[in-house]
Parts: C-alpha cells; sequence; structure tokens
C-alpha cells in the first residue's frame, strides 16, 4: 500500500515525509514546492487533497502529481469532482463563504477534464504508513469526516488523543482548514494540520507552507515551511481568467478575504478580515 | 449517537434575569426547576469529559452570567478546551468583558460567546424580551467591542427579513455600527434545519421526520447525536428536553452514550422550538 516499509527504517536513522496540503490549483507553488522538497530530501512526498479551488487552470495540478508519481488522498475537492456533486461540500455554513466557494467550484469543475475527474475518484481517501513503527494516517479534513474542520483552537488535546485511539494511529495528518499546526499529545501521539500550498496563512505574508514529518527513533517532528513562489505571476492568470478579486487579494496580501466564517475565535482575530 | 463531541451545560440552571415570550423552557428569575452548576460540578464534569475526548463545550441557562461562578468556571474549560456562552448579553459589564478577554487570551482554546437578538431593532426585540432590554444589550456590545471581543450575533430569520440578503447586508452593517470590524452574523432558520437551507425545504425535511425517514445529514445535525447536557438533576439528552424527566439518561455522562429511544419521537420540540437560546 505504501513505499515505506517498517525496514526502511533500518536503512536510515530517520524518515522524511513531505506533506503538501491543499493547493488549490496553485500550480505556481506546487512547483517551487517540489523543487524545495528535491532540494532538502524526503524519502517520500504525499499530497492530501483538495488539488483544485481558488486558483486557475485545474488541471495543470494533477498533470504534474502524476507525471511525477507522486500519490496522495482525496480532498472533498476530488470526492466532489469524482462524483459530480453540485459542490465542494467545504463545509460552510455561512451564505457568503458558500458563494465564494460555490464559484471557485464552478470554475474548477467547468475546466478539470474528464479524464482527470476520473482520476481523481481512484484515489484513495485516507493512507496509512508504517514508518519506524508508527502508524501514520494521512487524512483531508479528519479521520472521520473529510471536511471536518481542525482548527487549532478547537481541537483540544483529549480530543485528539480520541481520534488517535479510534483510529489506531500514533500520527494522525490532516489539511483542509489551511492553517498549519502540530500537537504532541501526552502519550505518544501526534496531530499535524500540514496546512496548504493553496494560499497564505492568513498572517498577511504572501508565502505557502508545506509540511516536513521527521520520524526518528520513537520521536515525530513537524517542520512547517514557507515557500515564496511567484505569487504576482498566479494573481495575474487569476485575473485572466477573471476569478474574484476578493481571492486574488488574498494572493496578493496573505489575508482571507473569503470563507471567513468557518474561523474559531482565535484564528479569527489573527487575520485582517 | 454518533460520538460525544460537544458538552452543554444548563450553567444558570432555568434562572434568567428575563422572561422572553418565546422561551421554551420559561426560564425566569423564579424558574428553580434546574439549579445553578456550582464550580465544583463542572469540574468533576470536565474530569469526565476528559476521559471521554469531548471536543467543546457549551453554557446556557437561564443567562449564564447570573452565575456568580461564570468566570472561573470558564476558567476551568479554557484550561481544557473551546468554549461557547450564549447569552442574552445584558450583564456584560467592562470588567466582566475585560476578565473574558484576558481568559481568551491565556488560553490555548477559542472562547466565543454568542448573543441572541430577536430582531435588529428595539421595538421588534423588545416585543419579545422586554422592555428596555434593547438598550442593556447595546451596552454589553459595545463593552464587548471594547475589551476587543468579537461575539457572534444571532438572529432568527424570523426577524424583518435578516433571512434575505439585504437584510443581512442591513444587519452586518449594524454589527460594524457596534464596533466590531469583523461583524459576525448567525442567522437562524425558524425551522431548524441544516443552516444554509430554505424554510421550504426544511418544512419537506419535516415531514420526513417521521422516523424511519431520516437521513444521515438530518440525523446529524440533531444535537442528541453528538452531544449532551450536564444540569444540576443529571446528564440529559440534549439541551432541548430538559424538562423532560424520560430525557434524563443518567448520573454519569459515559452511561448516557447511547442511543435515544425517544429521539424522534420528540424531534417536534427540537426542530420547532430548537431556536433561541440553544442554538
Ligand atoms: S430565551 Fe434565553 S434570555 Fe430569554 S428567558 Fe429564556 S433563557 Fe432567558
Ligand atoms: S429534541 Fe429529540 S431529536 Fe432533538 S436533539 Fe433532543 S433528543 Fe434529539
Ligand atoms: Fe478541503
Amino acid at each position: 500500500m505504501n513505499k515505506l516499509s517498517p525496514q526502511s527504517s533500518v536503512l536510515s536513522p530517520s524518515t522524511r515525509i513531505a506533506l503538501i496540503g491543499g493547493i488549490y490549483s496553485n500550480y505556481q507553488a506546487l512547483v517551487a514546492t517540489l523543487s524545495d522538497i528535491a532540494h532538502r530530501g524526503a524519502d517520500a512526498t504525499y499530497f492530501l487533497g483538495d488539488l483544485g479551488a481558488f486558483g486557475p487552470h485545474p488541471d495543470r495540478v494533477p498533470a504534474l502529481l502524476i507525471e511525477r508519481g507522486i500519490p496522495g488522498i482525496q480532498g472533498n475537492y476530488e470526492e466532489s469532482l469524482a462524483s459530480g456533486a453540485s459542490d465542494c461540500n467545504c463545509g460552510y455554513t455561512d451564505p457568503r463563504d458558500n458563494v465564494y466557494a460555490q464559484l471557485s467550484y464552478d470554475y474548477t469543475s467547468e475546466h478539470t477534464s474528464n479524464a482527470y475527474k476520473q482520476w481523481m475518484g481512484t484515489l484513495p481517501k485516507q493512507l496509512r504508513l508504517d514508518v519506524d513503527r508508527k502508524r501514520v494516517l494521512l487524512s483531508h479534513g479528519s479521520p472521520r469526516r473529510i471536511n471536518e474542520f481542525l482548527w487549532r483552537s478547537t481541537s483540544p488535546d483529549p480530543f485528539l488523543a480520541r481520534l488517535c485511539d479510534e483510529h489506531d494511529a500514533d500520527v494522525i495528518v490532516c489539511t483542509h482548514t489551511g492553517l498549519h499546526w502540530h500537537k504532541a499529545l501526552g502519550d505518544g501521539c501526534h496531530v499535524v494540520n500540514a496546512g496548504v500550498i493553496g494560499r497564505p496563512a492568513n498572517d498577511g505574508r504572501t508565502n505557502v507552507w508545506y509540511t516536513m514529518l521527521t520520524i526518528a527513533n520513537d520521536d515525530v517532528a513537524a517542520e512547517f515551511i514557507p515557500i515564496d513562489y511567484d505569487h504576482a505571476a498566479l494573481a495575474r492568470e487569476m485575473r485572466e481568467e477573471r476569478l474574484p478579486e476578493e481571492f486574488i487579494e488574498t494572493i496578493e496580501t496573505g489575508w482571507w478575504t473569503t470563507c471567513l466564517e468557518a474561523l474559531p475565535p482565535k484564528e479569527r482575530a489573527r487575520g485582517r478580515f | 449517537m454518533r460520538a460525544l463531541d460537544t458538552l452543554w451545560f444548563q450553567v444558570a440552571g432555568t434562572i434568567c434575569n428575563i422572561t422572553c415570550t418565546h422561551c421554551f423552557i420559561s426560564c425566569s428569575p423564579k424558574n428553580r426547576s434546574h439549579e445553578m452548576l456550582s464550580l465544583t460540578d463542572v469540574e468533576t464534569r470536565l474530569a469526565e469529559a476528559r476521559l471521554l475526548g469531548v471536543r467543546d463545550y457549551y453554557f446556557t441557562g437561564g443567562e449564564p452570567f447570573m452565575n456568580r461562578d461564570m468566570l472561573p468556571i470558564l476558567a476551568a474549560t479554557l484550561r481544557q478546551g473551546p468554549a461557547t456562552v450564549l447569552t442574552n448579553g445584558m450583564l456584560l459589564r467592562k470588567e466582566v468583558c475585560a476578565e473574558l478577554r484576558r481568559l481568551s487570551d491565556e488560553s490555548e482554546y477559542s472562547l466565543d460567546i454568542r448573543v441572541s437578538l430577536d430582531g435588529f431593532d428595539r421595538e421588534s426585540h423588545d416585543a419579545i424580551r422586554g422592555a428596555g432590554v434593547w438598550d442593556r444589550v447595546m451596552i454589553g456590545f459595545r463593552n464587548l467591542a471594547d475589551a476587543g471581543i468579537n461575539p457572534v450575533i444571532t438572529v432568527t430569520e424570523a426577524a424583518d427579513g435578516v433571512g434575505s440578503n439585504e437584510g443581512r447586508a442591513r444587519f452586518l452593517e449594524i454589527i460594524r455600527s457596534f464596533g466590531f470590524d469583523k461583524p459576525r452574523l448567525k442567522v437562524l432558520a425558524l425551522f431548524r434545519i441544516g443552516a444554509e437551507e430554505t424554510r421550504t425545504r426544511a418544512y419537506e425535511s419535516w415531514e420526513r421526520l417521521t422516523i424511519d425517514g431520516m437521513s444521515e445529514a438530518d440525523a446529524d445535525v440533531l444535537q442528541c447525536s453528538t452531544s449532551r447536557m450536564v444540569t444540576s438533576k443529571g446528564v440529559y439528552v440534549c439541551p432541548i428536553l430538559i424538562e423532560q424527566s424520560a430525557a434524563k439518561m443518567g448520573e454519569t455522562i459515559a452511561e448516557t452514550l447511547r442511543p435515544f429511544p425517544l429521539a424522534y419521537g420528540a424531534c417536534h420540540t427540537c426542530w420547532v422550538d430548537g431556536v433561541s437560546c440553544r442554538t
């Protein structure tokens, strides 16, 4: 099922896994991320779903992932696109959030070729890795729901420990919210939200983030790596495609302008809007 | 029951400083049907909840800030997880707001304050909640804004067309005028269903709500599938049914983590009256 067998730990003192969260059709950021991963070196690279949304030309991301042979899992976007659903099932409840979510979904669906939609349907919804005797579970929203939001300020330790327990995992990896974090739970379990490379982390900076997970001798470390990329080029292409100016503003300023109501108070307070 | 994600506390019992006409558990200054919870009561429950992996904690009443222990209770809760308080907004004095801000800053978890309004002007609001309430709530808003706390303001859809886009926009402006630059508005459908569905759709669901026909999504929005309610009398199936003795499921939280046999028959209350201080 995966490339990492327990034996790989015999060969290398540590195992490094690069994790790419939501890509949101940000091809420029994906290229920059992959070259950073190549530069740093990783034993494996996985994507965590939501290849499309926000950005332009959604066919380019799957093309590149397939060309490079990078494995990964479905996000709510792939699940929706593959099944011909009429919306992204992002899990928003606010009407304004849903208006913008629908705009990106309709654009993405219209511009994704059928072959890629079918390929998305063949992706697993979760992946289990066995790394150095650590059971790593890759999921999109959470192990129990593809569109569950795991925010740091609303995911208390006892709850995360329950998820690890119920899903037989020592390390749970997720994305979907757009904000990265890592919690080491008291009992040796870890939950890592790998963040996203599709849009900035609502911090007023234009870079995006991916995650390098290092597992060695019972130790789990998550390094969040900022990636600068040609965001001006992305913004230009988004304008050419007439994508909403609000999305472009986020790419150019690093502040989220849409899908804000899903944010818990703590995360919301840190942003500009 | 799907999973115990949310634990509710009837922290002020059925004691409230006002008497809204639509309050389906008839809270009032004198209703002692459920008593206030003490800090110790809450701490005991938090210890149980920790073992069960609860995700978040909701506080309601009555009016939570009628409880003298409310701030220490929040402090204890925020050490363990995120907390949401449902309030009528009348007791948000300056010092209370400053303390809420301090508790929120000190915790790694989110503290959310939800203030319910029944309209976006004095007349419609006070017709339901009582004369003078609107003005007190406005002072509460100002104090929250001064303390840098950004509440969710919940309004029922019935109130003067807040369900429409123009209604929303108008109301968001009003919230901004209170001093909140990131207004958070939650419009509650009168018939409680998945938040963005329309009332027509709600009616269809309502009709389907006769036991077997429920879809999984419908069942998921019912509070009993992911939450339990702690009151001074024990642990209840949900925040809606605390006046039904059959809805008390046990003394400990753990023993209530089983399906609730009356659930679908009792949905009437849930869907029709579920709005107000419990959503
Ligand atoms: S609806 Fe809420 S504010 Fe009104 S009387 Fe009942 S508990 Fe009090
Ligand atoms: S009123 Fe009935 S259906 Fe609604 S949450 Fe309570 S038990 Fe469940
Ligand atoms: Fe997602």
